[in-house]
């Protein structure tokens, strides 16, 4: 009767999310690397446990509140005895009860304190390092190289090669952040005046959306990143072209883009590879055409897309730290026409 | 009307008024006392957790002098005394006696009070110097606070005490006054290792 | 016998007491006159009545849970789609902060001091709570902290970093402007007023119960209360320190927060938490002191398993202390460390699954009457354990470095707080209506009230669960679509809008029943406590006479009417002192007269608190009509006793 209802519910609420488990680019539960499986697996075997104890819970508040019982008029006060028998057996219940429940805690206490090893032994098998350092409210990416001028940047994504461990650096400038990619690991915060540090790892290829889990101000909502795993081949490509300079503008249109922003505000912020563009308060832009999203996420990467945020940021993005430039249209064009060509 | 319950006990010949843990405001202060007692330990965690964050300890500015927070201590401790004395004569209702211990105690109160104004001048920091000074300030503040909240309240009872309104509640009310300047100069001793001695032995 | 006691010398012919001597309807007339609170304004300003003044707190915390409850409502009409603009990022940054705080520090622990300051006293057979006037002088506190920082909400300068206001976000770089100031005051004025209600309550629970009323006949609600009181003695001076060093860090240039001169963003969520886990046992414990209360009464028998819950509350309670580094387990604090608590976390399931199996036991041996108290007990089972389990899950490092900051952690703590702490509640007013208004609540709109609630909580919380784990973050003003996170926020908001129309139904129903309602005996319920024993509602004087307590149940244990002790003055406030553990006749205690101090005192401490948000200087000045208003309360107010004056 009463808790048929919760049952019901479950059930809808578990069909519910059944479909949207298996396929999430955002999920926990459909994990696409080592730490994010192990993670999964856990919970669901905390979920079948503890389901089970609850469907218990549920049982016996059923049963006591609804088994047939003795009728007639149940005297008060000290006539009103408690009978010796049934206290002993609740008693001894109760004591099997406790039992009961410190084994199951121990249990699952002993499954979690071995994935949490198990997940934290990869960092000795690392061979690519990534720094993050997150600001309101986007992320800088900075691809370490033992060779110095092998180091290159990039904001707001991740490409990873599949099946190789990438160390994370966790840096904050500003507040306090949080890196989270549910497919592939657990979060780990980025506090101001700390170095934390993470490792995720892809077994598949595939495109996943990580997204700042600490509440970090105005925009916190709109502080998502990319992160892409593919071949080892396609990574190393990939890297090779970020780390070239700027492709150079090669028609009319785009020259005067470059113009254009080399002698206005967007040189306050941000870099551009091979040119005067050389400010950290912003992303990278060198290579921004080849980026999933936009403005940490907020908006797929689209040439529209990109004219749209150029020209007033603050409608898509209010708060968010770029401020409108007041480009003229034809400006705005040839802008456009450059950064578009940043491949 | 209903009838009169059954009555298993006459109790008029009980006291209103007791000294000590038959009192609710002997409780009260220790109610007061246990939770000022938790904020002095939190803050002095507060203390050892910045300082293992630091790499020297104090960070660039000199240990506070010895000379006005050991004189504190000093005249803190000795203060102990005429405070036990009061207490003991409050207990036998001697009201002579209790007026002399409460002016003493007046007297020694504002005298900590100098002195804990002359030692705010010789921390050797300022609160906004570095995380070093805040807590340095706040540790000292936070006793300094609470002396004068206690002082206050000996001023006060002294002065009722020479008033028309002596009566027993007012003997239990010294009492549990010394019981608080107990614990005042309790805390001062760990907190003076830890703005004095600390930061030399580290 | 003390010499200092003035009744030695008198003669007896002239002391008027109750007693054999003194008819009943003449005890009850000149108790009345002597407890009574005057007439009016100034009377209501002055009142030490801990009866009224628990109604005050209890009203006032329950306008506080509807005004944020509408801002929760407004929250989920937001996000009820993707990519809406029902509310600013600022707006909403300032609603979802404000809901929270408001619930946590508004309405949630105030109501639990509320249902304490009322009942204890009657409880545990006693005719006021101790310190009186500090009881009023808390509650005056408590409203200006809440009005302070709704009037800064309503004007557009509420806090809008969260209700746990993490630093660097709310420190002096980031959060320019007196938003965070008013909510880190706000913290200073709840706490000071919880801490001096936790004295009195434990001074109340230890000195003031009948006689008879040895420690193993103290009601569990009264328990809890002890318990909980305890608990608020040594967290809330945690968020007090940091509370105060945020202020200081914003207003007068500490650096405890700040990385760059030594600070650490750490130490505040160290000191937050060490306070901010206890609080939610804090608002736990009573509950279960409520289910304790309600279950026997309406299963029909005792509590089975007294001793092991009475064990629970106090490892409940020292466990709470001891698992706060959960809140921070994704900041890159040591695995070693995580480790112990994550076992504490666990480790606390222990005392509460017992008291589930104890109330389980107790409805199985009963005879249950489902009557609406019993519904929302029941409802209470259902939907905390629930939440409990999440905790267990939470409880992992693993499993928690994927779902914290999450809205499975939203899930979470709604389905504890709202099923552990709000539905006891609500069947605590139920259950306590009679008793503090004389009338009964209407049975039918309370099952109304309970169904909705259930439903709409369930539709609107669970489905949280699985947004949290299919990647949905917490405080977030909008989300994009296509991350198939829509169907369920539309499902969660419809739940919401069911629990508002709850709410509606339970307004309505309090509203008709004050006037139209059933008039309330006694003892509607059969009940066996020591409330049940006087008036409904109870007279100013709580008990004409102190009844004897010969057990845990009184009224059931002596079905034939309480015995009584005599002696105690009814021309003056008097009540009666017991010792600790026995509870046998020890002192007369004479209890304050009405007074406006403690209402003088409040202005003045609002004045400095208020003030200090400002400048550092108010905290010199303010602390000036501070002084004045304390030394006007505690100077004695009439000469020393004389002999009473010779009544007829």
């Amino acid at each position: 009767m009463r808790a048929r209802a919760p049952m019901a519910l479950l059930c809808i609420g578990g069909l519910a999310g059944c479909e949207r488990v298996r396929h999430g680019v955002q999920s926990a539960l459909d994990p696409a690397g080592h730490q994010a499986g192990r993670i999964a697996d856990l919970w669901w075997l905390f979920l079948a446990v503890l389901a089970a104890v609850y469907a218990l819970v549920l049982i016996l508040l059923l049963v006591a509140a609804f088994r047939p019982r003795r009728r007639g008029r149940v005297p008060v006060g000290s006539a009103f005895p408690q009978e010796a028998p049934t206290e002993r057996r609740l008693t001894r219940v109760l004591v099997a009860w406790a039992v009961g429940t410190t084994a199951i805690i121990l249990t699952l206490t002993g499954f979690s304190y071995a994935v949490d090893r198990d997940i934290l032994s990869l960092g000795h098998r690392a061979e690519l390092t990534v720094e993050i350092t997150a600001k309101q409210w986007w992320w800088q990416v900075k691809y370490d190289d033992p060779v110095p001028n092998r180091s290159f940047e990039t904001a707001n994504e991740i490409r990873l090669p599949v099946g190789v461990p990438v160390r994370v650096i966790l840096k904050a400038q500003d507040v306090i952040h949080s890196f989270w990619v549910p497919n592939l690991h657990g979060k780990t915060d980025l506090i101001p005046g700390r170095v934390n540090e993470t490792v995720i790892v892809a077994n598949r290829e595939g495109r996943f959306r990580g997204q700042c889990a600490e509440f970090c101000g105005f925009q916190h909502a709109n502080m998502a990143l990319d992160v892409v795993a593919v071949p080892r081949a396609e990574f190393d490509a990939w890297r090779e072209s970020q780390l070239a300079p700027a492709v150079a503008p090669s028609d009319e249109q785009s020259q005067e883009g470059q113009r254009v922003f080399l002698t206005s505000a967007c040189v306050m912020c941000h870099t551009i590879r091979g040119t005067t563009a050389a400010s950290r308060v912003g992303p990278d832009l060198t290579h921004i055409a080849t980026r999933p999203s936009l403005a940490a996420g907020t908006l797929p990467y689209s040439k529209g897309n990109l004219a749209g945020w150029i020209a007033d940021p603050q409608r898509i993005k209010p708060g968010s730290q770029m401020p409108v430039t007041g480009l003229s249209a034809d400006q705005l064009q040839s802008v456009l026409a450059y950064l578009d060509g940043l491949k | 009307m209903e009838r009169s319950p059954h009555f298993t006990a006459d109790l008029a010949h009980l006291p209103t008024s007791a000294h000590g843990p038959r009192s609710t405001t002997w409780w009260g202060t220790l109610g007061f006392i246990l939770i000022e007692a938790t904020a002095f330990a939190l803050a002095a965690a507060a203390y050892f957790y910045l300082m293992g964050q630091t790499e020297t300890w104090p960070p660039g500015q000199s240990p506070p002098d010895w000379l006005w927070g050991t004189v504190q201590l000093v005249l803190m401790l000795a203060s102990l005394w005429p405070n036990l004395w009061t207490d003991r004569v409050a207990h036998a209702d001697d009201l002579r006696r209790v007026r002399i211990g409460l002016v003493v105690m007046s007297a020694i109160g504002l005298l900590t009070l100098v002195v804990r104004a002359f030692e705010f001048g010789a921390l050797n920091c300022r609160w906004d110097d570095n995380a070093y000074g805040s807590i340095v300030w706040v540790l000292l503040g936070l006793h300094a606070t609470h002396l004068i909240t206690d002082v206050g309240d000996t001023l006060v009872l002294t002065v009722l005490m020479f008033t028309k309104h002596v009566e027993p509640r007012r003997f239990t009310d010294v009492t549990d006054n010394c019981v608080y300047w107990n614990f005042v100069v309790c805390a001062w001793v760990p907190l003076w290792a830890l703005l004095y001695v600390v930061p030399r032995l580290v | 016998m003390s010499a200092r006691d003035t009744s030695a010398r008198d003669s007896a012919r002239f002391i008027r007491r109750d007693g054999p001597a003194l008819g009943e309807a003449e005890t009850h007339a000149r108790l009345e006159r002597t407890w009574a609170t005057p007439p009016g304004l100034w009377g209501w300003l002055s009142s030490v009545d801990h009866k009224q003044v628990g109604r005050r707190y209890i009203v006032t915390a329950f306008v506080f849970f509807l005004l944020a409850g509408l801002l929760a409502l407004a929250m989920r009409m937001q996000l009820a789609g993707p990519n809406q603009t029902l509310l600013t990022p600022d707006r909403y940054n300032q609603i979802f902060t404000m809901h929270g705080t408001t619930m946590m520090f508004l309405f949630a622990v105030p109501v639990m001091e509320a249902f304490a300051i009322y009942l204890v006293p009657l409880m545990v057979g006693t005719r006021a709570i101790a310190f009186p006037r500090l009881n009023a002088f808390s509650y005056w506190v408590y409203l200006a902290g809440g009005v302070m920082l709704w009037v800064a909400f309503i004007l557009n300068v509420g806090p809008d970093v969260g209700w746990f206001s993490y630093v660097p976000l709310a420190g002096p770089q980031f959060g320019p402007g007196k938003r965070t100031d008013f909510w880190a005051q706000m913290v200073t004025f709840t706490e000071v007023a919880a801490l001096a209600v936790a004295v009195e309550i434990i001074v109340t629970v230890l000195k003031q119960r009948a006689p008879g009323m040895s420690l193993n006949r103290i009601p569990l609600f009264v328990w809890g209360q002890l318990v909980t009181s305890s608990m608020v003695v040594f967290a809330m001076p945690a968020v007090m320190v940091s509370s105060s060093m945020l202020i200081m860090d914003r207003l007068i240039g500490t650096h405890f927060f700040n990385p760059a001169e030594g600070g650490d963003a750490l130490l505040w969520q160290h000191l937050f938490w060490f306070f901010g886990h206890p609080e939610v046992y804090i608002i736990f414990l009573p509950a279960t002191g409520f289910v304790s209360s309600i279950l026997p009464v309406f299963a029909r028998r005792p509590i089975f398993g007294y001793t092991a819950l009475v064990l629970a509350l106090f490892a409940t309670g020292f466990l709470g202390f001891g698992l706060w580094v959960h809140h921070m387990f994704v900041t890159g604090l040591p695995h070693l460390g995580n480790s112990f608590y994550t076992a504490a976390s666990m480790a606390i399931a222990i005392p509460s699954g017992i008291q589930i199996f104890c109330w389980l036991a107790t409805l199985w041996d009963g005879r249950p009457r489902f009557a609406t108290p019993l519904l929302f007990i029941i409802g209470f089972i259902v939907i905390f354990v629930l939440g409990g389990l999440s905790g267990i899950m939470l409880a992992s490092v693993p499993i928690d470095s994927q779902v914290h900051d999450t809205y499975f952690v939203v899930a979470h703590f709604h389905y504890v707080l709202i099923g552990g702490a709000v539905f006891p509640l609500f069947g605590a007013v139920y259950y306590w209506f009679p008793k503090f208004t004389g009338r009964m609540l209407s049975e039918r709109a309370g099952a109304w009230n309970f169904a909705l609630f259930f439903v709409g909580f369930n539709l609107a919380f669970f489905p949280m669960h699985i947004l949290g784990l299919i990647g949905m973050p917490r405080r977030i003003y909008s989300y994009p679509a296509g991350l198939g996170w829509d169907d369920l926020n539309l499902l969660a908001t419809a739940g919401a809008l069911i629990l508002a129309a709850g709410v509606l139904v339970f307004l309505g129903n309090v509203w008709h029943s004050l006037k139209y309602g059933l008039v309330a005996g006694d003892n509607p319920w059969g009940a066996g406590t020591l409330e049940w024993a006087t008036s409904s509602p109870p007279p100013s004087v709580n008990f004409v006479h102190i009844p004897v307590v010969t057990g845990r149940e009184p009224l059931w244990e002596e079905p034939n009417g309480l015995a009584a002790v005599s002696g105690l003055r009814v021309d003056q406030r008097e009540l009666l002192l017991t010792t600790v553990v026995d509870a046998e006749p020890d002192v007369r205690e004479p209890s304050p007269m009405p007074s406006i101090w403690p209402l003088l005192s409040a202005i003045a401490v609002t004045v400095l608190f208020i003030g200090s948000i400002f400048t550092p200087w108010a905290v010199v000045w303010g602390s000036i009509p501070l002084a004045v208003g304390l030394i006007g309360w505690f100077w004695p107010k009439s000469p020393p006793d004389t002999p009473e004056p010779v009544v007829e």
